[in-house]
């Protein structure tokens, strides 16, 4: 169970700049869940998964995970639960280090030692993985990441942020930098990855695209400004159409501009 | 080109590759520019030679030269992850701070070694038969491979993979569960002291330390990483560690034939400085100019094709 209570975020506090991302914002997700979330630029929704991920730190309020408090541990400690996917393909992999060294790192999150990175299991194991994305990556476990695509290096970033059987996956808009094909493909493997795993596993998946948010996971939250605007699962879910949610988009009480984004509806 | 003046340049090419180890850790894995080596190599020296001046075991004197390196190493550390300062200055701070700290330690600006029993001393016994021009370079061909393949098998451990990736992509390894604080503290300790080693080492090989000693050593062990990395291109940690000891070497070698042979071309001691740094300078700047070539070239070949296209100057 994750829960998050009355987390409030400010940047740029107490200057003339000042802006509040994230409003006494409230949400509790139980095992097993796959969360989207959508909402326009400044709803804060990457505020959101960075707080829960420890990149920043809240003004106010905490998140509990398992009924223990994250939201004062330093970022590194949470590492030990959290995967993530970050938007910029480049940014979840070391590009001068090879795929394998890179795979390593991310298996083993606490207690690491003089033992050897990796080792004649650990290689099997990792080939093993890496045959499953099909993108012939188990053949070249030793090449330098900077050289692969940026599709191929998602698909190990999402490989690398679900191997070590994390309670929590986070996704900020991992298919956006992509190519339509390439993001296609890491759709499907975020699908196949999280169904894999579909009991224990929390899944928050920011995206911009509406009908995205509707045809994966099984609970869809809207922010706006901050807030948990709208949050819809189980049956009423199957039945909302992308319609449905600019209507509900539009009837937010104290919006001035009473429009959607273009990519917002864009498929 | 005699055969001592090769030896020399062996010996020194060695010794100092220690320290260029040192600044390749910090200039190329971490991507750390640290100047504490001005300061920790003349204290590696002053320490070593004051435990020895004062009749203590040399092997001793080295070893406190090590822990004072690393904790050079330590200072500037917590200067940039727990005060925030930039790398430049924290080294800067350090290295300002050591001259101080240095000259408290060694009691006055220059300690002479001549007579006391040094390290290469100590080793000297167990082989009676060996002449010391043939120990020396051997010694330090040993140590400086020992410390290679310590550094190489280092750096592919856990704890070493996650310092390659602190300098490789920070915000990734902090995502995986890495405090970035404590990676970099490892390497600045590892190698200042590796800094501090070499400085030791070379105070009882030359037989005095000074604490104006350090004066250029990161120019010098730029130059040498420089040299070594755009001679053996390889992505290998194995490769790497050879390629910066191959450019002490090369380094070591193009000094000793500018002091040999420079007074011929009006060169002075005193521009030895200049000439690494002019080394640097070209160094860094050939895979620009080489760029900027390949455009030229590019440019006057599109002119020629458009001029045969056309029949006429553009």
């Amino acid at each position: 169970m994750l829960i998050i209570k009355n987390l409030t975020k400010y940047f740029a506090k107490n200057t003339p700049h000042e802006t509040l991302a994230l409003d006494d914002f409230k949400l509790r997700i139980k095992k097993g869940d796959f969360v989207t979330i959508i909402g326009s630029n400044g709803a804060g929704k990457s505020t959101l998964l960075n707080l829960i991920a420890g990149t920043l730190q809240q003004n106010n309020g905490e998140i509990k995970l398992s009924g223990e408090i994250i939201s004062n541990q330093p970022e590194y400690q949470r590492a030990r639960w959290i995967g993530r996917v970050f938007q910029n393909p480049l940014l979840g992999t070391a590009p001068y280090m090879t795929v394998e060294e890179n795979l390593s790192l991310s298996i083993k999150r606490e207690n690491r030692g003089l033992r050897l990175g990796t080792n004649r299991n650990l290689r099997k194991y990792f080939q093993e993985k890496l045959s499953e994305l099909n993108l012939g990556l188990e053949d070249n476990i030793t090449k330098k990441v900077g050289l692969l695509s940026g599709g191929q290096r998602q698909a190990m970033t999402m490989l690398m942020a679900t191997m070590f059987k994390p309670k929590v996956l986070l996704l900020d808009e991992h298919t956006a930098a992509l190519d339509p094909e390439s993001s296609k493909k890491i759709l499907k493997l975020t699908r196949d990855l999280v169904k894999e795993r579909h009991n224990d596993l929390i899944t928050l998946m920011v995206t911009h695209n509406m009908k995205q948010a509707l045809d994966v996971g099984n609970r869809t939250v809207m922010m706006d400004r901050g807030h948990n605007i709208f949050d819809v699962q189980g049956e009423e879910r199957e039945k909302i159409t992308v319609d449905d949610l600019i209507k509900q988009f539009s009837l937010v009480g104290n919006r001035k501009d009473k429009y959607v984004e273009d990519r917002m509806v864009l498929i | 080109m005699s055969i001592s003046l090769l030896l020399h340049a062996l010996e020194q090419g060695l010794v100092f590759g220690i320290m260029v180890l040192g600044v390749f850790i910090t200039y190329k894995i971490l991507d750390f520019p640290d100047l504490t080596v001005e300061g920790s190599f003349p204290l590696g020296a002053g320490v070593a030679a004051k435990v020895i001046f004062s009749g203590g075991d040399p092997l001793w004197g080295t070893v406190l030269a090590i822990i004072a390196g690393s904790f050079a190493g330590l200072i500037t550390g917590l200067l940039h992850t727990k005060l925030k300062l930039t790398n430049l200055l924290s080294g800067i701070l350090t290295m300002t701070l050591l001259y101080s700290l240095n000259l408290r330690i060694m009691g006055r600006p220059n300690i002479p070694l001549l007579g006391k029993i040094t390290l290469l001393g100590e080793i000297k016994k167990y082989f009676p038969d060996l002449s010391m021009d043939y120990l020396i370079p051997f010694f330090f061909l040993f140590l400086v491979v020992i410390l290679k393949f310590t550094l190489d098998y280092f750096m592919s451990t856990e704890i070493g993979l996650t310092i390659i990736a602190t300098g490789d992509n920070e915000q990734m390894i902090k995502s995986l569960g890495v405090n970035t604080d404590i990676t970099k503290i490892i390497g600045l300790c590892i190698s200042n002291a590796l800094v501090g080693l070499s400085g030791a080492l070379f105070a009882q090989y030359s037989g005095f330390a000074d604490v104006n000693m350090g004066l250029g050593t990161v120019v010098s062990g730029l130059a040498c990483v420089i040299i070594g990395i755009s001679i053996i291109k390889s992505p290998t940690i194995f490769w790497r560690t050879i390629a910066v000891i191959v450019g002490s070497l090369i380094y070591r070698f193009l000094m000793i034939i500018a002091l040999r042979y420079g007074y011929s071309f009006g060169f002075k001691p005193g521009d030895l400085k200049m000439i690494s740094v002019l080394l640097v300078i070209i160094a860094l700047s050939v895979p620009l100019i080489k760029h900027k070539l390949n455009f030229v070239e590019r440019f006057n070949l599109g002119r020629k094709e458009l001029q045969n296209n056309n029949g006429k100057e553009v």
